[in-house]
């Protein structure tokens, strides 16, 4: 048990190495210009016209709104993982219960349809 | 466990895998441009060594040597922080994948061979998944680009979206094989039939929904609004360049390899084949046969699809696919109290 997790843990870490040596690579092997630059080559890239302010901006709320019907579902994917392992033992009380859950939240996303929660116009 | 030190054991597991999944990643690169030529009617890259098949490392040699410029109004902390962890998210996912299969004494199958044997196996992948959308919202906003800020924006709309559907199809073998633990979900279908073929209907389905929610986690078409490179440039990658832009390209093939390895798992039995397969070892080269397979159908259909709007993106994930693998969870529940009930 303990043993799974050390495993789990050390591949954790070969898999970040790869990226990080990855960058050390390129670190040592690529081209230093040696004059000064020129201040428009660090400036951003949008097809060659001059950016017009930051892109640190206020965008569509929408996003927050999608964000919030996630944490809704992921909330209830949380609650699904102890009961889908403890089906066999309960039976269909279980599924009853499930079922009971399940219809409260279909309402709630069909609400959430209705009312354009998840409309992307 | 192939050995009793546990750290000995993951390195020996663990350093081929990466190899296996680094080198399928880097030649899927040259690979598909051969393929995508080859559909197009174009020759693709050719000169390269015979047949062109050195491209990837004229490229990777490329990539490294180029200047690694920083937007001087960028967020410069974030920005470079944020080409690290991609693929290092992408190539974890691979922990708690069985690849061996060892048959016992009475005819009956055991999946073994993951690098970890995790008994939460599914979450971890999920779990770590689920982090994906971190570092790349992080590139996209610190690039002070604006369109690096709308693929990320949409980055993490697709991927949360696309995460329920995803999870809760991951679900359906859960309920069937009763564990959480890739070994045993493997091991329940070497001996009771693959979850794609059986149960008929909910377990095809599942399969399709979750192979689809996979492209969607790993930015293919046709769910590659993100980077649509026709309309907002390239996403996030605007900004980056040399080794830092690779690594973002690189990470996705190696998101494209891991998601079909899980989807072979949860879906395909994994290394089994049901005719006997000879030394145990073969599972191995059967686990990778389909897992190449999936990768080539995913490039197939990136080649022949046409790219969804983002509208029509959140319509599917929300309006069919949350509801449909809904269904699925209850639809394997009640079966599993069919066949199996008190």
């Amino acid at each position: 048990m303990l043993d799974s997790w050390t495993q789990a843990l050390v591949f954790l870490l070969l898999s970040f190495a790869v990226p990080i040596a990855m960058l050390v690579v390129g670190m040592v092997l690529r081209v230093r210009s040696r004059r000064k630059t020129s201040p428009i080559k660090h400036e951003i890239y949008e097809c060659g016209e001059e950016p017009d302010g930051p892109a640190w901006i206020r965008f569509h709320p929408r996003y927050y709104v999608v964000a919030l019907v996630f944490v809704l579902f992921d909330v209830e994917a949380a609650f699904l993982f102890p009961w889908a392992l403890g089906i066999r033992d309960n039976g269909w009380l279980a599924i009853a219960d499930m079922t009971l859950f399940l219809g409260i939240l279909v309402i709630g996303w069909a609400y959430a349809v209705r009312k354009g929660a998840i409309q992307w116009q | 466990m192939i050995l009793d030190n546990p750290y000995l054991h993951a390195l020996i597991v663990g350093l081929p895998l990466l190899a296996v999944a680094l080198t399928v990643a880097g030649f899927g690169v040259f690979y598909e441009r051969r393929f995508a030529a080859w559909i197009q009617l174009r020759r693709g890259p050719v000169w390269v060594g015979p047949q062109g098949i050195f491209q990837i490392v004229a490229d990777a040699l490329k990539m490294f040597q180029k200047e690694d410029l920083v937007p001087a109004s960028a967020d410069q902390a974030i920005f470079k922080l944020a080409s690290w962890f991609p693929m290092f998210l992408a190539l974890s996912l691979l922990a708690v994948v069985p690849m061996g299969a060892v048959e016992a004494e009475d005819g009956s199958w055991t999946a073994a061979w993951a690098v970890s044997s995790l008994d939460v196996g599914i979450l971890w992948p999920l779990a770590l998944g689920g982090l994906m959308v971190f570092p790349l919202w992080a590139a996209g906003w610190s690039s002070n680009n604006k369109y690096s800020l709308l693929s990320g924006m949409r980055m993490v709309a697709q991927g949360i979206s696309y995460e329920i559907p995803m999870v809760l199809t991951a679900m359906v073998p859960v309920i069937l094989a009763g564990s959480l633990s890739l070994d045993d979900i493997v091991t329940y279908q070497m001996n009771h039939g693959w979850f794609a073929v059986w149960p008929p209907g909910p377990g095809l389905v599942a399969f399709v929904i979750f192979f689809l929610t996979s492209l969607a986690e790993a930015d293919r078409v046709p769910f590659d609004i993100p980077e649509a490179e026709s309309e907002i440039v390239g996403g996030i990658t605007i900004e980056y360049s040399g080794i830092r832009m690779g690594l973002f390209v690189l990470t996705e093939y190696a998101h494209t390899f891991v998601a079909a390895a899980l989807t072979a798992t949860l879906f395909l039995g994994g290394p089994h084949m049901p005719f006997s397969v000879g030394p145990a070892w073969m599972g191995v080269v059967w686990l990778l046969g389909k897992t190449l397979f999936l990768f080539f159908v995913i490039y197939w259909i990136r080649w022949t699809w046409l790219r969804y709007r983002a509208d029509q993106l959140m319509d599917l994930a929300w309006r069919w696919l949350v509801p449909v693998s809904l269904g699925l969870v209850m639809l394997s529940a009640v079966w599993v109290q069919l066949m199996e009930g008190k």
